[in-house]
């Protein structure tokens, strides 16, 4: 199944992308340039129209910057249509120690996608001994999201939410997507997904830069929390299951989830600061 | 009228082996050793950039002496045999066995189809996890591969540098006792002496989770040896 000395192992290249597409397309020859392994276009969708397929989709995701690097959190549920397909499903992935790729969108290509872009930056690390540059592991997530193009057209959207911690400028960046592989930066925040606009709207209100890690863990909370109020695909926290968001802090550190009992105490916090506020 | 010349199997398989063996035996040494936090790789290497140790997947670890340029493309063949399986299946599918089942099948291919063979020895270290114990291959030029336990050396006089190891390498010996160790084999073999900076170490750690494979720095190379004393 994997060929060793068929030669497809002694070209030159360092992208797993390419390699992946060359065994797949019988080995030994040059790489097939344009396709993105897993997610080439030759591979039609064909689960009926757009809309109707039951095709599991991840909600609200967001990053922002604080004052030693970026914070990233996300809610839980994937949803089918007007349903809950899965409580707990994971939408942030750690891509290596200093970035992690978030996910909004169709659920099954998106976690395909972060866990093959996890591979091509650790490939390429491997092979070239020395790792990408943020932009560089930036803009190659573009290129993959753009190859995804022809899926995204059937409905298959995937719009990735990419963040990290420069090593060379001592900050946490922030890179978010279209569906058409433009790569944008942002400097302090980003929500994506179907709660994006109401978590959007928390942080425009209450952030501010250079604050510190635990009121941009607070913030971010507040943010999904206000997101699961009003979208309908959003999770909220859920003290019966004992099922709440994930929150990710990346700084020169490098990559550390917050632990749930933590994130549970926050958003009780959060709750009963709400709850002083509506008149009894 | 010219005759081709005849040269028996025996004859010609011999002449490359005794090839390989040169080639191999003029570089310097690489040990591998069992350490409590993991597996140690230690190679004297004057050069900081050209690595002959290095990373193939979460828990394995390539170190390879001989010719530069084929032991670097025997490690990249790793890599991408390793990162291919990972990705195709899961992550915990990636084995040192199955690793070094195909560096076995590739140098025994080359050393009898190709004119020259490739003159390069390779270990390939699998760290253990829970019950499973480490995994330790040396794969030679022709293929034959050998499974090691506790002590494992490659290239340059490597007989003397074993024998001094096996004496004294006892399981449960710590990375900094390895390290000096082998710092000790390495000078023993060479009347010139060694400078600290002609070492390069890396470990896989066991208290990592993920991917184990950590290079040590020079400075730290020099502090463990320094306080070894």
């Amino acid at each position: 199944m994997i060929p060793v000395n068929d030669g497809s192992l002694w070209w030159g290249g360092s992208s797993f992308v390419e390699l992946l597409n060359m065994v797949r397309s019988g080995g030994g020859s040059a790489p097939v340039a344009g396709l993105s392994g897993g997610m080439d276009a030759s591979r039609q969708y064909s689960g009926g129209t757009p809309g109707s397929a039951p095709v599991w989709h991840g909600t609200t995701v967001l990053a922002m910057t604080f004052r030693s690097g970026v914070i990233m959190a996300a809610d839980r549920q994937a949803s089918e249509g007007y349903q809950v397909a899965d409580r707990a499903i994971q939408k942030i992935f750690p891509v290596d120690r200093v970035s992690a790729v978030a996910i909004a969108g169709a659920a099954g290509p998106a976690i395909e996608m972060s866990r093959l872009f996890r591979v091509e930056i650790e490939h390429y690390e491997k092979l070239e001994g020395v790792a990408l540059s943020l932009l560089g592991k930036a803009n190659k997530l573009g290129q993959m999201v753009r190859e995804h193009l022809p899926l995204a057209l059937q409905g298959l959207v995937v719009v990735p939410l990419y963040a990290g911690f420069d090593d060379r400028t001592g900050q946490g960046r922030i890179f978010k997507y279209d569906a058409a592989g433009g790569r944008y930066e942002e400097d302090e925040y980003h929500a994506n997904g179907s709660g994006g606009l109401f978590a959007r709207n928390v942080l425009k209100m209450l952030y501010h830069p250079g604050m510190e890690e635990a009121e941009g863990i607070l913030i971010s909370l507040r943010a999904l929390y206000e997101a699961a109020d009003d979208d309908l695909g959003t999770g909220g926290p859920d003290f019966v299951r004992g099922i709440f968001p994930l929150v990710y802090v990346i700084d020169a550190e490098g990559v550390r989830e917050i632990p749930a009992e933590e994130v549970a105490r926050t958003l009780k916090g959060i709750g009963e600061s709400l709850r002083r506020r509506v008149p009894s | 009228m010219t005759m081709p010349f005849y040269v028996s199997p025996e004859q010609f398989l011999q002449d490359k082996a005794e090839y390989a063996k040169k080639g191999i035996s003029r570089g310097r040494s690489i040990a591998v050793l069992e350490v409590v936090e993991g597996i140690l790789l230690v190679a004297d290497n004057p050069s900081h950039a050209l690595h002959k140790i290095s990373e193939i997947y979460d828990r394995v670890a390539f170190a390879g002496v001989g010719k530069y340029s084929e032991f670097e493309n025997l490690r990249k063949a790793g890599i991408r045999y390793a990162d291919l399986k990972g990705f195709m299946y899961s992550r915990e599918d990636v084995t040192g066995r199955s690793l070094a089942n195909a560096y076995s099948e590739l140098l025994g291919n080359s050393f009898s189809q190709d004119m020259k063979p490739m003159e390069v020895e390779i270990i390939l270290a699998d760290l253990g996890s829970g019950d499973r114990p480490n995994e330790i291959y040396r794969i030679s030029f022709d293929g034959s591969i050998f499974d090691e336990s506790l002590v494992s050396v490659v290239g340059g006089r490597s007989e003397q540098l074993k024998t001094f190891l096996k004496d004294r390498v006892r399981p449960g010996v710590t990375l900094k006792e390895g390290l000096g160790l082998v710092r000790s084999g390495f000078m023993e073999q060479n009347d010139n002496g060694h400078l600290v900076m002609n070492i390069e170490a890396a470990v896989l750690e066991r208290s990592t989770d993920g991917r184990c494979f950590r290079r040590l720095l020079p400075e730290e190379v020099g502090r463990l040896l320094a306080t070894d004393q």
